[in-house]
């Protein structure tokens, strides 16, 4: 208890150490509100991070999951004929559910999965295209028209500006291919829902043909609230997934949803020496089936 | 000033309290990323993908 004469530091009756100086009221308000908005700021910042960055890491994660609890595989072999008759309509599912699949070779080979609604959190921000419910389904004579982020959340339609005239759009639902070409692409104002009119464009009038429309926005940045990029396609042909593959599609699907060939797996498990080590045969044994998700 | 006051909370040795902090700062980050942005991204107004009037 010499500390009377001291003059450096202040120690309360507790032991524990003073704040430095005393600060007036107002000193301490603008210090808290500093540490505030420098706070709020480091917020905007992750934000910004969040939105650009790991929405497309989540997304791109979740659409592999549907992908991949889906588990449709496609056929190895091209289809001997295509069908340009009547395709069988799947009836509107459940709001929610995933019911297809949208191929695009213009897109290095892109695969989408398809849902019914367009709702935000549930469907589009798990890099999912989004059908609209009130909007024919595949194949059916009217407008099959979906929606899509082109940023962010994986980005499904990101590059829906580089499709050209005459690309094809492969719809598959469980077990029927529909190859639509792409007819025009362009932009729109938020409100002009006649786009996803049975007749695009022209609301009211009764269809006769069969088409698929994507909406997504544009342009890119964050000014993409201001207008629709909108690209309409019109149905080619059509046949069953057990035919085997469009034409269109031939080496433009992605090698882990191509079914392995029957008589490669036989060879495979028929091979394998009765002598190896049992690692060894496991591997074998496993091997093929791997290969064939 | 509350930065200031919450390293005095902290306690243990310096490296201690980095330590702390660094967690602190994963967690806010963490309910940041997870639950928060989310909740906020739904009220604004970029990701507009949809031709209005038709849900979504």
């Amino acid at each position: 208890m010499t500390a009377s004469s001291g003059p450096v530091r202040h120690v309360r009756p507790d032991g524990r150490r003073r704040p430095r100086a005393r600060r007036s009221a107002a000193s301490t308000v603008a210090g808290v509100l500093g540490e505030l908005l420098i706070t709020v700021g480091v917020l905007l910042g992750l934000f910004v991070v969040w939105q650009l960055w790991w929405t497309d890491v989540q997304g791109a994660r979740e659409q592999a999951e549907v992908l991949q609890s889906m588990g449709w595989e496609v056929p190895a072999d091209e289809a001997v004929e295509v069908r340009r008759d009547e395709p069988p309509v799947a009836e509107q599912p459940a709001v929610g559910d995933v019911f297809g699949q949208l191929f695009v070779p213009r897109w290095d080979d892109a695969v989408i999965p398809l849902a019914q609604g367009t709702d935000k959190r549930t469907i589009l921000d798990k890099a999912m295209a989004g059908h609209y419910p009130e909007t024919a389904m595949p194949g059916a004579v009217g407008n099959f028209s979906l929606a899509a982020h082109r940023m962010t959340y994986g980005a499904p339609f990101h590059r829906v500006e580089e499709l050209e005239v005459g690309d094809p759009l492969v719809v598959r639902s469980n077990d029927t291919w529909y190859v639509y070409r792409v007819t025009e692409g362009f932009v729109v104002q938020p409100n002009q829902v006649e786009v996803i009119a049975p007749v695009p464009g022209q609301p009211g009038v009764e269809p006769t043909q069969r088409f698929l429309t994507l909406t997504t926005c544009h342009p890119i940045g964050l000014n993409s609230l201001r207008e629709r990029f909108i690209v309409h396609a019109e149905l080619d042909y059509w046949l069953p997934v057990a035919d085997g593959l469009p034409p269109d599609l031939v080496g433009h699907v992605p090698d882990e949803l191509v079914a392995a060939p029957p008589e490669a797996a036989e060879g495979a498990d028929g091979s394998a020496p009765a002598g190896l080590a049992g690692v060894r045969a496991v591997d074998t044994v496993t091997g093929p089936t791997n290969g064939g998700r | 000033m509350m930065y200031g006051a919450l390293w005095r909370v902290l306690p243990g040795p310096a490296w201690l309290r980095v330590l702390l902090l660094l967690v602190l700062a994963a967690a806010v980050v963490l309910v940041c990323f997870e639950w928060l942005f989310p909740i906020v991204a739904e009220y604004m107004p970029f990701n507009e993908t949809t031709v209005e009037g038709t849900g979504g």
